[in-house]
């Protein structure tokens, strides 16, 4: 069979794209190395594209000329305006590309099994192809349907309330059954029905997973979709001989794998109830201390907030999601440069999960120019807050939350947080008393000697304090 | 290949990839993201292979789309992420520092 990818040449030059995607992702150990990393990545992909279109018969390169103008074209239009705040929608709808590719081509393999080389000499298609192709057309529909959610749930076309079917347990674990076994008889028998069972099934798996998962947990959301787009194309990979595509599904596959262990870490849960979804739901809520609703607290002014940063030594700043919702990044740096020009250091604080994916709050932070060298991941920091004068928490909430640490009852219980309590002086913003956060619990912090709350629009408090702090 | 040769490289690639993967610092996990979005299009491979073929019009025409698909990711995939990292920045004035 004079497989294409049997020329020699050809292979090298995807081992080499493939190398250059490790070397994309290696350099973002650090900021500095990063932007060439993201270069090895670009042109490993210019590699690999340049190789299949020279080692291939192309008939039709004006028609992939324009698909690729098109494509390309919308998504560099995409890139240079999506706002940072909207990322992880954005990384969602691009995981739904991927997943959505991987079934066209699947299916495209499947309709013209010859052309990949996949098939036997009488037409069939080879028997560990078929495999192959049935778990990269399955794992690529879940990646495309389950993307779609998480997208409409992250842009706010959807409520970011889990949406609970009764018994979803049976039904998903059915379906799922279901699929596998359809994956196995399709070796015994390649009949278009099959195929595309497997396929709506999948569809219809990849939309189940996703709804009942709340807003809180879609870090944990995003990442394992990150993960199913790189096992979808490594095992349309398998099904092509194609080592370029087998080296980046597997690292995409365990990258995706490691954020979505690292964010369920930070939340203290298994990363099986985070899939079973509901956390943040109505039930809750009646576990938080209801008794909590009457107890005093001291309410502050933005120039009361000024006053007392103007006057400490060291602020920690911990930003979290109603930042991000509030646009108040830009404003917050503007506030930390006037307390700078004071003479005040200024850190940030960032929880593992704070925002809707991994790093979000970092991102957000460098937009608005703040260096990164000023900003520290928990462990980093956490010890710090005993000798900080003010810990100035903005839109953020469960992360700073210290019945975590005390109250066994919590649902919250054991998630590692940011110790703001035990600074000298607690600044909260956020918007009104009665809202509760995600994981439905009352925060402690809010009732201290030592908290002052801020009630107002993240981003309106912000620039009010940066107004009287130039006074 | 054979399968075998095909699964090692697999294999072996997942190992790299967790080593890899966990020397990222966290404050450029989203920029991860972004980036691992971008190259897991390298299945535009597989959509270019299938829009070449000769002997099904319909295959061609799914692969064309997966081309479209794909090339949106790769050129928005890289594109935000060198956006992003840009403005990734030390501290300039080091009289701020301790």
């Amino acid at each position: 069979m004079e497989q294409v990818v049997a020329n020699p040449w050809a292979m090298l030059a995807y081992l080499v794209a493939g190398v250059c995607f490790i070397l994309a992702l290696r350099g973002l150990s650090s900021p500095v190395s990063s932007r060439r990393g993201n270069r090895f990545g670009m042109f490993g992909m210019t590699l690999a594209v340049g190789t299949t279109l020279v080692t291939h018969q192309i008939a039709s390169l004006p028609e992939i000329a324009v698909a690729i103008l098109i494509g390309g074209a919308f998504g560099l239009v995409t890139a240079r305006k999506i706002a940072m705040t909207a990322m992880p929608q954005l990384v969602a709808a691009f995981h739904s590309l991927v997943g959505l590719a991987a079934v066209l081509v699947a299916v495209a393999a499947y309709l013209n099994p010859t052309a990949f080389g996949i098939a036997e000499p009488g037409g069939a298609i080879h028997q560990v192809s078929r495999i192959e192709m049935g778990l990269g057309i399955a794992i690529g529909a879940i990646t495309f349907s389950g993307s779609v959610i998480a997208f409409l749930k992250l842009n706010g076309n959807m409520s970011g309330k889990p949406i609970m079917l009764p018994g979803r347990h049976v039904i998903n674990l059915g379906t799922l059954a279901l699929i596998l076994g359809l994956i196995a008889y399709f070796l015994a028998d390649e009949a278009p029905w099959v195929f595309f069972t497997i396929t709506g099934l999948s569809f219809l798996i990849g939309f189940l997973l996703i709804i009942p998962i709340g807003g809180a947990d879609m870090p944990v959301v995003v990442s394992m979709l990150n993960s199913y787009s790189g096992w979808a194309a490594a095992a349309m990979g398998f099904t092509l001989h194609n080592t370029a595509m087998i080296i980046t599904g597997a690292l995409v596959g365990s990258s995706g794998a490691i954020l979505s262990y690292i964010m369920c870490a930070a939340m203290n849960r298994s990363f099986i109830s985070v899939i079973a979804g509901g956390f943040g739901g109505d039930s809750g809520a009646a576990a938080g201390g209801g008794q909590a609703i009457d107890r005093p607290w001291k309410r502050g002014s933005a120039e009361d907030a000024a006053f007392l940063m103007s006057q400490a030594e060291q602020v920690i700043i911990v930003p979290g999601y109603g930042m991000a919702v509030a646009q108040a990044q830009h404003a917050l740096r503007e506030m930390a440069d006037q307390l700078k020009a004071q003479g005040v250091t200024v850190k940030y604080a960032i929880h593992p999960v704070a925002g809707r994916m991994p790093g979000h709050m970092n991102v957000l932070l460098a937009e608005a120019n703040v260096p990164y060298d000023e900003v520290f991941e928990l462990e980093d920091i956490n010890s710090e807050f005993a000798q900080t004068d003010v810990a100035f928490v903005i839109g953020a909430n469960d992360v700073t939350n210290p019945a975590a640490k005390t109250d066994k009852s919590s649902p919250i219980y054991g998630m590692p947080v940011l110790d703001v309590e035990k600074a000298k002086t607690v600044l909260f913003v956020k918007r009104s008393m009665g809202g509760v956060g995600y994981a439905g619990v009352e925060n402690e912090v809010f009732y201290r000697d030592n908290t002052m709350m801020l009630l107002a629009d993240a981003k309106k408090m912000v620039e009010e304090i940066v107004k009287a702090l130039g006074h | 290949m054979e399968f075998i040769s095909i699964l090692s490289i697999f294999v072996l690639a997942c190992f790299v990839g967790y080593f890899v993967v966990w020397s990222v610092t966290p404050a450029l996990h989203t920029p991860l993201m972004a980036v691992t979005n971008a190259i897991s299009s390298v299945i535009i491979v597989g959509a270019l292979i299938a829009s070449a073929a000769a002997g099904s019009a319909t295959s061609k025409w799914l692969g064309l789309a997966a081309v479209a698909l794909a090339s949106v990711n790769i050129f928005g995939g890289f594109a935000v992420t060198a956006r992003m990292l840009a403005m990734y920045k030390k501290k300039d004035r080091p009289a701020a520092g301790k």
